[in-house]
């Protein structure tokens, strides 16, 4: 006996949200046209989590790889920024070329490093983060840890600087997570997300588990070099210990187990509840970071698929639908 | 001969690195998980001493006999609350969760110390400072040559514990096949619990002796874990003895390292740690010991 049976890949509820998004990006982009100056930065802020957590929710939900030590792309994507500013390249401009270029030196690393398994890709990566900053010391330009500034800023206007900034922000998460989108949807997606579920039986299948994990991962590079560069823009200053800083790598692990990791979905919403979080109880220190950790504790252990993945189990609703459904021929 | 010096202070060094590796890689033999929180786990047994000695004026030596039986319990308990529930959300799980303690542990210190570096040196004597004098250029301090002797008696133990203690057999079984050693009548959960609070004991023994050689801060967790994982991969070859072997290369490769350039000194460990995993990696994936007894 057979069945019929149709490939759902958009749902009513995914078409949807697809339209509330797009109307939803479009309303940002106006922002800087009616918003006062600190709504615009906390926003540009709000969107570099964004980058941030999809980004590492890419590398460790999708492609399983759990790194430690994202902020080795963060703290190289600011610094060669401030390298092509003072070589005279326009500020904007070069925010994007150096996040391409930590993509770049990305490219080889990523024919090792991910050959190393779990805990050992975990830590490796943390080690190559410190020999990164390390490195970067030894330039004259930073001054070591006194660090430098990305002193080009100074061509713009505040007003003008913010709104730049935002609209470089705002533009540059919406290709991530439109690329993200498309290649999650793609014949590499699926490969992706076969690895995501089961590594050996992908091999098994014919995956090209390596070479698929490498695409991720010279992505997520990307996406954290670019974080870091934007991140530059808005606080001007470049000191390599608050770049390198592991605690980055908290902030991402924070917003994907809360939102939920291999999710779609779920890195953007933890990235809103970080932001929320950090908006009420910043000021509380280093209170504030325990807390941080200690929720991140407590979603592994009782809740590992996070927010949206809780959700999306209670009610097998898809938003922004990247897998794909099998129902019986109508 | 300033050169023989440094060799000779990094293969000293080398067995401190080698006692702060011993219980990451026992506990990934055993359980295949890095524990993430290790460094920081070892920065809180070096208060622990630290508030006795300064508190309750208890010699560091003492104290060791309060806190290491502590560090078996918080190694029960995480093993039990922490490592085994947090595989439920598959294998990676144990990496963020045990991240996220490191988190919590590093700023629950800082709240409590506050930024001050702290050392047990004065606590000790002269042990601190007491050296062999071999040369006009060269001196052993008897401090850095007791950790390296503790280095070798602790893996010395645990190797002579894994192969002939039944308990030890048994860790060994589980290490090997974790589902299978029930049909033996052997509870791989508690098994596993021991082993982790084992593993903590030496971490606490490694946090003595960092804490009586140098000084620590609440944010030291990190570059302990980090030294314990580089020690631990290099040496990663069929036995415990690997990591006393990846201690010392870690620690002459930085001693080299700072006599080239002031900064050479975590560069150069890195450096050494990244050409021999690339090494490893062209001849087909890391080693880590898992034939215990061999």
């Amino acid at each position: 006996m057979t069945h019929d049976i149709r490939i759902e890949r958009w749902t009513a509820a995914s078409r949807a949200a697809v339209a509330v998004a797009g109307l939803l990006l479009a309303m940002l982009a106006a922002g800087p046209l009616f918003m006062d100056a600190n709504a615009v930065d906390k926003l540009t802020t709000l969107f570099i989590y964004i980058i941030l957590g999809t980004m590492w929710n890419a590398l460790a939900g999708y492609g399983g790889l759990i790194s430690v030590g994202q902020q080795a792309f963060f703290g190289l994507g600011a610094y060669v920024a401030v390298r092509l500013a003072d070589a005279g390249m326009s500020v904007y401009p070069a925010l994007l070329l150096a996040a391409a270029i930590v993509a770049a030196i990305a490219l080889p690393i990523s024919a090792v490093m991910p050959r190393l398994r779990a805990g050992e890709f975990a830590i490796g990566m943390w080690v190559l983060a410190e020999l990164a900053h390390l490195v970067v010391n030894l330039d004259g330009l930073v001054q070591g840890e006194t660090g430098t500034s990305l002193i080009a800023l100074n061509a713009y206007a505040a007003e003008t600087r913010h709104a730049a900034t935002y609209w470089t922000a705002l533009a540059t998460m919406a290709l991530l997570l439109l690329a993200l989108f498309a290649l999650l949807r793609s014949r590499t997606g699926a490969a992706i997300q076969a690895i995501r579920d089961n590594e050996e039986a992908a091999g098994s299948l014919g995956v090209r588990v390596l070479a698929t994990k490498r695409v991720i991962f010279v992505l997520a590079a990307f996406g954290a070099a670019l974080a870091g560069a934007l991140w530059l823009a808005t606080a001007i200053t470049f000191q390599p210990k608050t770049y390198f800083s592991v605690q980055w790598t908290a902030y991402m692990v924070f917003m994907v187990l809360v939102g939920g990791l291999g999710t779609f979905e779920g890195p953007i919403l933890g990235a809103v509840v970080f932001f929320a979080i950090e908006a009420w109880f910043g000021d509380a220190g280093v209170w504030y970071l325990v807390g941080l950790g200690a929720t991140a504790l407590l979603f592994s252990l009782y809740l590992p698929r996070g927010l949206w993945g809780w959700l999306q189990d209670r009610t097998g609703l898809r938003l922004l639908f990247v897998g794909y459904r099998v129902k019986p021929a109508p | 001969m300033i050169w023989l010096n440094q060799l000779i202070q990094g293969v000293l060094l080398g067995g401190y690195y080698a006692l702060i590796a011993c219980g990451l890689s026992f506990m990934y033999g055993v359980m295949r998980i890095i524990n993430m929180a290790h460094g920081s786990l070892a920065i809180l047994a070096a208060f622990a001493l630290f508030v006795l000695a300064d508190q309750y004026d208890v010699s560091p030596f003492v104290g060791l006999l309060v806190v290491l039986p502590a560090m078996a319990a918080i190694g029960w308990v995480l093993h039990r609350a922490v490592l085994d529930r947090s595989l439920n959300g598959g294998f990676l799980m144990p990496i963020l969760s045990t991240f996220g303690l490191s988190i919590v542990i590093d700023n629950l210190l800082f709240q409590a110390f506050g930024a001050d570096t702290r050392s047990l040196a004065p606590y000790i004597g002269t042990l601190s400072y007491d050296s062999w004098t071999i040369t006009d250029d060269i001196s052993v301090g008897q401090l850095a040559a007791g950790t390296f002797g503790l280095a070798v008696l602790l893996l010395g133990g645990l190797q002579l514990f894994l192969s002939r203690a039944p308990l030890g057999r048994a860790i060994r079984a589980v290490a090997e096949d974790p589902d299978t050693v029930g049909l033996v009548g052997i509870d791989a959960r508690r098994v596993s619990a021991i082993a982790s609070a084992i593993a903590l004991v030496t971490v606490g023994i490694a946090g003595a002796c960092l804490a009586m050689r140098a000084t620590f801060d609440p944010y030291a967790g990190a570059p302990q874990l980090i030294f314990a994982f580089e020690a631990a991969v290099i040496g990663g070859a069929g036995s415990l003895w690997g990591t006393l072997l990846g201690g010392v290369v870690l620690g002459v490769a930085q001693s080299l390292g700072a006599q080239i350039i002031p900064q050479g000194f975590l560069i150069g460990g890195h450096a050494a740690f990244l050409a021999i995993l690339l090494a490893r990696l062209n001849r087909g994936g890391l080693r880590w010991p898992r034939r215990w007894a061999a």
